[in-house]
């Protein structure tokens, strides 16, 4: 085995391995033989870390010296539902200050639910050179002055991407620290900002970066600057825009509709806040053309919407509020036969009345139409046992499906039973499904449902569902594949999670908040199996100071190589063999 | 098994106490045995194994615990959020609230919580952002819509609001009503900086965990001052029943009065610390960029004491 393992010259394997990108047959590579092991640590160029404290920078500088790549997730997906107080972590620095040290030549940066600060964002446009791409995702903790930190030194910049951030909106002054000779700008997006920046800066910009590719503007960019941008960067393939109201008046339409004629490689759309149905046929057409669609800020009604859609022949992902109505994806259904993700989102979420006629009747017609269509994310305030199981023999190849029923809790309408039929019909169809949300009324055989059929599943989101621990047993003994498990507001307590708990091992993560998990069983937990975080949040104070079969409020399990962390605010503790004594 | 409900609220003897470390880790051990094998699942649930963590037994849940601990009230507790009357409250019950609660609040562990239900306050229209913001659930984080949006439907229900014949969501977009909503939105664009005027951070002198509030929840100051106080002075939890009048005990602040130890300040978009209160609630709205609960002493100086006002109480909406 030791001749065959090193016939070859490293040279050579180097090369070979140099095609293999995915990160699990990277580790695959890695686990053939000591060598192997050796080669690849040496040349793998991109890492990804899905829990920023499952393992530590140094041990990842440790083992992979010359990585140009990283991604870095940190907080759990609750917190974009304020279920994750201020506080609780997911700081970067600690990462760039590693890395700065370790690797000059980093050129990637992506980060999903993390804190920056101006500090990082300075070290990072301090400290590498060849730096081209900064995704920040969900991110927060940094301002305004910090990406004009980038704008001046990273000559180098590709990509640029605030996606979803909150920025402490300083001014908009920090895009025009791009220098004049700075031209290399492929991609950028500032559609989480507030505030305007100077349009001529950005036009400016727009005009000299040839390569530009995507620019998502924010929704201080006014509808009549529009035009001016878009024939400055007629090769733009995805165009977000700002504000889309303005004033009806035939010289901003005609110039406006001329500069999307010009844009012959646009694919994808977005932005669209305040659209006025006027100025929609400005984009009419570039339609049939689109393959990406985001109206989820567009409060245009059922009848506009029908009309642009139906424009849309190569759409494969639209995201569009619930004014769409059904009678717009009965619309989307018969004109878009390529889509492949739908979303939509609901416009009054806290209504008690449907305000729109969106059902259960909308998701079924596109399941029926759309052949392709695998992802779905769909708000309504109705659903039938019916309905799912057509949509699941519909559509077998859905691999993730997000249904939220505004109500929590709500029963098939029309027999008034749990929704625990639907959703098994739903894994029990769709042999694929990756990503599963559920709503509504759920008894414990919904998991006993995704227990047997789910398993292919990797992330579960429950809320306000089953009986009893016998539902998290389903789940946690039959879902072979679950990575991800985030519970709730469910009836969940000690018993399911202690007799699974070599489960919790081969998982990501596990949140569960709101449900009867007791302070003695995470400290047990934490005790027995070191390779596992157990935190438990309590904002009422240290677990300890009440009894040990008190419920806690949150807890937050992960997998990690790097032991407890340090860093958690005063209302996180971790449950491990010291943690009997440090908590009184 | 009971149902989930079944394992709440009734109260029970009294919690058997901590069992020995002993016991406990053998049944552990017990436990990784099994989970091993093959673990037959009944229909009833006998993963027990007498596991019983600080007591309870299998069946019959938690039950004891609740008294000792004190009782947080989740929106589990409640069969059924649709039109209950939010009447909003505190955590930190004894189980004397039970299931009988059907006066429902929805109070959330994590501790933020909206406020009261709609109503009509101080010339705030109630049809566009009221329909818009309060409902049934007033649950922290459900429905599951990230802040950013909630925030950008709620900028434009305030720009539709100023048109007094046109509901929200209304079709009929004459060019009067483009003008209106395009004018409607300049302001907000640019009053709101932070591009999500809805949650707001709000810090208290002394406290290191700042939290972050939901100013689109709320229609009053009133209200923003009970969420408030609810958040930040819940160490001395008050003996208030459910449904009716909020009460304030003495040792709950009120932040609005000017009586208390504490004020409640905001940061506006100059970057001037103001006392909340002075200003009509919608100027507040447009301007405020963060909130900070100070101490009284270190208020000197910001401007005109909040003065009392009729109408400003403390009272439940009907």
């Amino acid at each position: 085995m030791l001749r065959m393992a090193s016939s070859f010259p490293e040279e050579v394997l180097e090369h070979v391995f140099s095609f293999i990108y995915d990160d699990k047959d990277r580790n695959a590579i890695s686990m053939v033989c000591k060598s192997w092991y050796e080669i690849e640590r040496w040349c793998r160029r991109r890492i990804f870390v899905g829990n920023c404290y499952a393992v530590s920078p140094p041990m990842v500088i440790r083992r992979f010296p010359e990585v140009r790549s990283v991604e870095l997730k940190g907080k759990p997906h609750f917190a974009d539902f304020n279920l994750v107080p201020e506080g609780w972590g997911g700081y970067v620095y600690p990462w760039i200050a590693a890395m700065a040290t370790a690797y000059p030549w980093l050129e990637e940066i992506r980060l999903k639910r993390m804190v920056v600060t101006d500090e990082a964002l300075e070290l990072i446009a301090k400290s590498f050179k060849n730096f081209k791409v900064l995704v920040l995702s969900s991110c927060e903790g940094f301002s305004t002055d910090g990406l004009a930190a980038i704008a001046a030194n990273c000559r180098n910049l590709k990509e640029l991407d605030l996606r979803e951030s909150e920025v402490d909106d300083l001014s908009g002054h920090w895009l025009s620290h791009f220098p004049d000779s700075y031209t290399s700008l492929v991609s950028l997006n500032i559609s989480c900002l507030g505030s305007e920046v100077s349009f001529s800066a950005l036009e400016r910009l727009v005009g000299r970066c040839p390569n530009l590719r995507t620019l998502r503007l924010n929704r201080a960019v006014p509808l009549d600057r529009l035009a001016n941008i878009l024939c400055r960067a007629p090769q733009l393939v995805e165009l977000g825009t700002g504000t889309y109201s303005a004033e009806l008046q035939p010289d901003v339409f005609s110039s406006l509709a001329g500069a999307f004629s010009g844009c012959k490689e646009l694919r994808s759309l977005s932005g669209f806040w305040d659209a006025v149905p006027g100025y929609l046929p400005a984009i009419y057409p570039i339609c049939p053309s689109l393959t990406s669609l985001n109206l989820s800020y567009a409060t245009i009604q059922s009848t506009d919407l029908t009309k642009l859609v139906s424009q849309c022949q190569s759409l494969q992902r639209l995201w569009v509020l619930d004014y769409i109505e059904d009678i717009g994806l009965e619309a989307l259904a018969a004109f878009c036969k390529d889509l492949r993700e739908l979303r939509v989102f609901p416009s009054e979420p806290f209504a008690q009345e449907p305000n729109v006629s969106l059902t259960e009747q909308g998701l079924v017609s596109v399941s029926e139409g759309c052949p392709k269509l695998h992802s779905v994310l769909y708000f309504c305030r109705q659903m039938t046992n019916d309905a799912l199981a057509t949509i699941a023999r519909n559509r077998p190849n859905m691999t993730r499906f997000r249904l939220c029923i505004i109500e929590p809790r709500a029963p098939d309408y029309i027999t008034l039973q749990p929704l625990d039929d639907g959703f098994g019909a739903i894994v029990e169809h769709c042999k694929d499904l990756q990503r599963l949300s559920m709503a509504g009324l759920l008894t414990d055989r919904v998991f006993e449902h995704i227990g047997n059929h789910a398993k292919k599943l990797e992330m579960l989101s429950v809320a306000f569902a089953g009986d009893s621990d016998l539902g998290l047993h389903h789940v946690l003994s039959g879902c072979e594949n679950l990575r991800k498990l985030e519970i709730r507001d469910c009836p969940f307590g000690d018993k399911a999670l202690l007799v699974n708990a070599a489960k919790l091992e081969t998982m990501r993560s596990l949140w569960m908040s709101s449900c009867s998990v007791s302070f003695g069983a995470c400290k047990l937990l934490g005790q027995k199996i070191p390779r596992l975080n157990v935190e438990v949040m309590d904002e009422r104070g240290p677990p300890g100071s009440r009894p040990e079969s008190c419920p806690v409020e949150k807890l937050y399990i992960y997998r990690t190589v790097a032991g407890p962390r340090f860093d958690m605010p005063g209302f996180v503790w971790t449950m491990d063999e010291d943690s009997a004594l440090r908590l009184s | 098994m009971e149902g989930g409900l079944g394992l709440l609220g009734v109260s029970g003897g009294g919690c058997s106490g901590a069992s020995t470390n002993e016991s406990t880790v053998s049944k552990v051990e017990v436990v990784v045995d099994a989970e091993a094998s093959s673990y037959p699942i009944e229909a009833e649930l006998e993963l027990g194994l007498g596991l019983s963590i600080g007591g309870g037994s299998v069946g019959k849940g938690k039950s004891s615990v609740w008294g000792e601990c004190g009782r947080i009230l989740t929106a589990k507790d409640f069969p059924s959020l649709v039109s209950q009357p939010h009447r909003g409250h505190n955590n930190n019950n004894n189980n004397n609230n039970n299931s009988n609660a059907t006066a429902s609040a929805c109070v959330a562990v994590s501790g933020t919580k909206r406020a009261a239900e709609p109503v009509s306050h101080e010339g705030e229209s109630p049809t566009s952002i009221s329909k818009l913001l309060c409902g049934s659930s007033q649950v922290v984080g459900w429905p599951p819509i990230r802040a950013y949006r909630i925030n950008s439907l709620v900028n434009q229900a305030k720009a539709s609001r100023s048109e007094e014949d046109k509901s929200f969501g209304e079709k009929d977009k004459s060019n009067d009503a483009s003008k209106k909503i395009c004018n409607g939105n300049k302001t907000n664009a640019t009053g709101n900086e932070k591009g999500h005027l809805g949650f707001v951070k709000v810090n208290m002198d002394g406290v290191p965990i700042g939290r972050k509030v939901d100013l689109n929840a709320h229609t009053s100051y009133e209200t923003l001052a009970q969420t408030l106080e609810e958040m930040f002075f819940r160490s001395t939890p008050p003996v208030s029943s459910m449904g009716g009048e909020k009460q304030q005990s003495a040792n709950l602040s009120n932040l609005l009065d000017g009586l208390s130890e504490f004020v409640l300040t905001y940061e506006d978009k100059e970057g001037d610390w103001m006392l909340v209160g002075d200003v009509p609630w919608g100027m507040f709205l447009s301007s405020v960029k963060r909130l900070r609960i100070m101490r009284t002493s270190e208020a000197n100086g910001l401007g005109p004491r909040f003065q009392d006002r009729n109408g400003i109480q403390i009272s439940k909406p009907v």
